[in-house]
């Protein structure tokens, strides 16, 4: 099972903090989970509509949105991060 | 060392537990970040920081592993605090302990500098407008990039 994080404002307009999802074969990639996840509908579909200031995480690593999924990883979606000082 | 926390550090006592019986470190750099009492023109009533538990404990790790490997340290130590804080609050604590000030005072600025773009941290703002999440800043970006390998100078 794919465990899918959300964070910031992308967890406000996806209306959940966390999922967990049975990856369907043809998706293989990020891009491709955002795709499905568009296609499902609800809040997170309306978080990833605009991937411009949207940052993905695999396995607590950043990654791009091509990076390969195989299913059992976890995934994130945040905003651009805004830690430390001023 | 490095730690995520919603409690407040006490720098003083942080020098010295992470200095006690190191006699190799000439230097001691510390940098506080502190919630600062404007926001975007208007006065900011409380900062709050949200956090990616678990991915943030391995950035830091990463962080402080590429410091000692860049620079000679005795030491280091990075605090991020989460959750609502006050303005004048501390945020984020680093130290870097070095035979030699140089060392201690490059270190200390890549960590804050690189910390900011990579740890998975948040600020939402609150100000008499409501609560709004802060955007990331194309000049902190740019202050990290200033620290890739082959750079000279960290930051602006």
């Amino acid at each position: 099972m794919l465990t899918i994080l959300y964070f910031a404002s992308v967890k406000e307009k996806a209306g959940r903090g966390e999922e967990t999802v049975r990856l369907p074969a043809a998706v293989t990639d990020v891009m491709g989970l955002v795709v499905w996840l568009r296609q499902r509908g609800g809040g997170p579909a309306a978080a990833l509509t605009d991937l411009a200031a949207v940052r993905v995480a695999v396995n607590q690593e950043h990654a791009r949105f091509d990076h390969p999924l195989s299913g059992d990883e976890e995934v994130a979606f945040f905003p651009p991060v805004t830690g430390g000082a001023p | 060392m490095i730690r995520v926390q919603r409690e407040a550090f006490d720098v003083g006592a942080e020098i010295a537990s992470l200095c006690a019986g190191d006699t190799a470190a000439g230097g001691v750099c510390v940098f506080i970040g502190r919630v600062r009492e404007f926001a975007h023109g208007a006065a900011l009533q409380a900062m709050t920081l949200e956090h990616y538990p678990g991915m943030t404990e391995r950035q830091l790790q990463a962080l402080e592993a590429e410091a000692q490997r860049r620079w000679l340290l005795e030491k280091t130590l990075i605090i991020h605090r989460y959750g609502r804080l006050l303005p004048g609050e501390a945020i984020v604590l680093v130290i870097t302990a070095a035979a030699h000030r140089e060392a201690a005072f490059d270190a200390c600025r890549f960590l804050i500098d690189c910390l900011k773009t990579t740890a998975p941290f948040w600020k939402a703002e609150e100000t008499a407008a409501g609560s709004r999440w802060v955007d990331a800043c194309a000049a902190d970006d740019a202050a990290t990039l200033g620290w890739q390998d082959g750079a000279v100078e960290g930051g602006s």
